[in-house]
């Protein structure tokens, strides 16, 4: 055995060599991925700020790219105030019942309910979009629609809004609660001690304790909402406008680059580079919400 | 003077005791609240999809006619695009992992490569779409194939991969390598015999997950132009293709109601696939999970 791993020697040491290398070049794919998202969103939105200026792009509120060459509109503040709509919709959902979900898990609850409700929790964040988006038209549309008065369109933008809002409760739950179970038994225990009763504890201790991780789940599920394809896209519509009326048809960000890319439009005309305007748009706003995120849970961490 | 004035303290403390009460039937509320609309989510499609649901639906393909038509075009076009998926970012992701892990220094490249993965991992997917048409579809020529559509997954999931697969190998206690460092093993051999095979059941786990979000992931493959109506298995990986939730899409945006029926049918068939691959996650992480 000596003698065979000593002619296996040399052999072996090549690959002592060779493997990390290997695996190097793995790591550096993803480096390479972000590279090519930036490259290819910067190159394709410059050839698209060659044809349409930059100060209409942001500064025009109207967006009617299918118009012909010289009515056409490219005014992204339509497509950012449907995206905005949805999310702030989304949040206004998202974030009491997440938020109540995860105080309850983590100190009301037992841990034998809180095991079988989390993982019911996870089945929810593991549904896809596309699924929500079949319930947000077929069940929640109509049921809003028998609900408000005065009705509502088909496609709106309460409806994708309520989903999305449902579709992030188990992310903001399950974090917020990660947070909230890492402040130290120790402290509930103190101001129990003192006669606090649990709403007490949670409200003035655990919850103000944890605020960085609670916060930095909220940032990221409005991160989530901006980029959110599917749901906007089924429920939402396709008519892109600046005016906030959440029972008329939306048009976000991410469903006008399905829009484009489902019709027939040819490759090198202004509609086809307009996604990539729009799509460096979307990566700017979530590449934000994410650095603020990690900026938060990182610099208003507290240890103990 | 007393230092606690009790009657004082016992007015309060009805109200203290009734708040407590109210948040906790707010909270308890809440909870229910989410999970009231997963078995609605739940029951709508079952009552909706269920009459549809029959073997001819899953053989036969796409039609214009509900009654005729079925998933097979989308079901074996979403096994074919994991078939290039699973590989890929199985390789690449388990690599970077053990990279990072085992070869990397500590210092500024390393920070970097992390940071660059968990900033990723919030890329909305459909800017991967974006990233699939302009380099895999254009760049490099591959039209709308299924290897188009496999590579973009993969760099999709690939942040969820490595993630999981650094917590696995993390959870590989130092003694055990320092064993078979003592055993005269090199690096590398210590990594393929002992490490890895230690890892693998987290790895496996976190790598099913990911795949299971990719085979309901849409946007990314709408935007490269999969084909929403195809009548047609793909026969390689050059291949165009469509995949199951692209064929739910186009039969949810349809105006008819039958339409959203067999849609309501294929969700059906998506949830059981998912549920299947979650259950072996969980039976992998149940069955191969070991402690030191």
């Amino acid at each position: 055995m000596i003698q065979e791993n000593k002619s296996s020697r040399s052999q072996s040491a090549v690959m002592e060599k060779v493997v990390p290398k290997l695996f190097l070049i793995c790591a550096i794919i993803s480096i390479f991925t972000t590279i090519g998202i930036v490259f290819t969103l910067l190159t394709e939105t410059f050839t698209f700020f060659n044809r349409i200026s930059i100060v209409e792009f942001f500064t025009n509120t109207r967006w009617f790219p299918f118009a012909s060459d010289e009515n056409a509109d490219f005014g992204i503040i339509a497509l950012i105030m449907g995206t905005l709509t949805v999310t702030a919709i989304a949040m206004v959902v998202a974030i009491p019942i997440g938020l109540a979900a995860a105080i309850y898990l983590s100190e009301y609850a037992s841990a034998k309910t809180r095991k079988i409700i989390k993982p019911i929790l996870e089945v929810l964040a593991g549904i896809p979009t596309i699924v929500y988006g079949f319930f947000a038209l077929t069940f929640v549309t109509p049921l809003l629609d028998k609900i408000i008065p005065g009705g509502i369109s088909i496609f709106n933008a309460l409806s994708p809004g309520i989903v999305v809002g449902i579709m992030i409760i188990p992310m903001i739950a399950s974090l917020s609660e990660d947070a909230m179970n890492a402040v130290p038994n120790s402290m509930r225990e103190g101001a129990l001690a003192l006669g606090a009763t649990r709403f007490e504890v949670a409200m003035k201790v655990v919850l103000p304790a944890a605020l960085s991780g609670v916060i930095a789940s909220f940032v990221l599920g409005i991160s989530r909402a901006i980029g959110e394809t599917m749901i906007v896209t089924i429920a939402g519509g396709s008519r892109p406008t600046a005016d906030i009326n959440l029972t008329e048809s939306i048009q976000t960000m991410t469903a006008y680059i399905v829009q484009v890319s489902q019709g027939d439009t040819g490759y090198g005309t202004t509609i086809y580079y307009s996604i990539y305007a729009v799509g460096m748009t979307l990566f700017v706003f979530t590449l934000i919400m994410n650095l603020l995120a990690q900026f938060i849970s990182r610099k208003f961490r507290e240890e103990y | 003077m007393p230092l606690i004035n009790k009657e004082s303290v016992k007015k309060r403390m009805g109200s203290r005791i009734a708040a407590n009460g109210f948040a906790k039937f707010l909270f308890v509320l809440a909870t229910c609240f989410s999970l009231l609309v997963l078995g609605v989510l739940i029951y709508r499609i079952l009552s909706e999809g269920l009459p549809y649901l029959s073997l001819d639906f899953i053989t036969n393909f796409a039609s214009r006619m509900p009654e005729r038509a079925g998933i097979w075009a989308a079901l074996l076009g979403t096994i074919w695009v994991m078939a290039v998926t699973a590989p890929v970012s199985f390789i690449l992701g388990v690599g970077t992992a053990i990279y990072l892990e085992e070869y990397a220094k500590k210092n500024a490249f390393t920070k970097f490569v992390q940071i660059n993965i968990s900033n990723l991992a919030g890329v909305p997917s459909i800017v991967f779409g974006l990233l699939g048409l302009t380099i895999f579809v254009r760049l490099l020529g591959l039209g709308s194939s299924v290897l188009a559509g496999g590579l973009t997954m993969s760099l999709l999931i690939l942040p969820v991969i490595v993630v999981a697969s650094q917590e696995a190998i993390r959870t590989v206690p130092r003694e055990i390598r320092e064993a078979s460092f003592g055993m005269g093993a090199t690096k590398w051999q210590t990594i393929r015999r002992i490490v890895f095979p230690a890892a693998l059941p987290g790895i496996l786990t976190g790598t099913i997950l990911a795949l299971s979000r990719a085979v309901g992931e849409t946007a990314p493959l709408l935007v490269l132009g999969a084909l929403a109506y195809v009548a047609f298995v793909p026969e390689n990986i050059f291949s165009q293709f469509t995949v199951l939730p692209i064929q739910l899409y186009n039969w949810t945006s349809r105006p008819q109601e039958e339409f959203h029926m067999i849609a309501a049918s294929g969700i059906i068939i998506l949830l059981i696939i998912l549920l299947i691959m979650n259950s072996i996650a969980v039976l992998i992480r149940n069955k191969f999970h070991k402690r030191f």
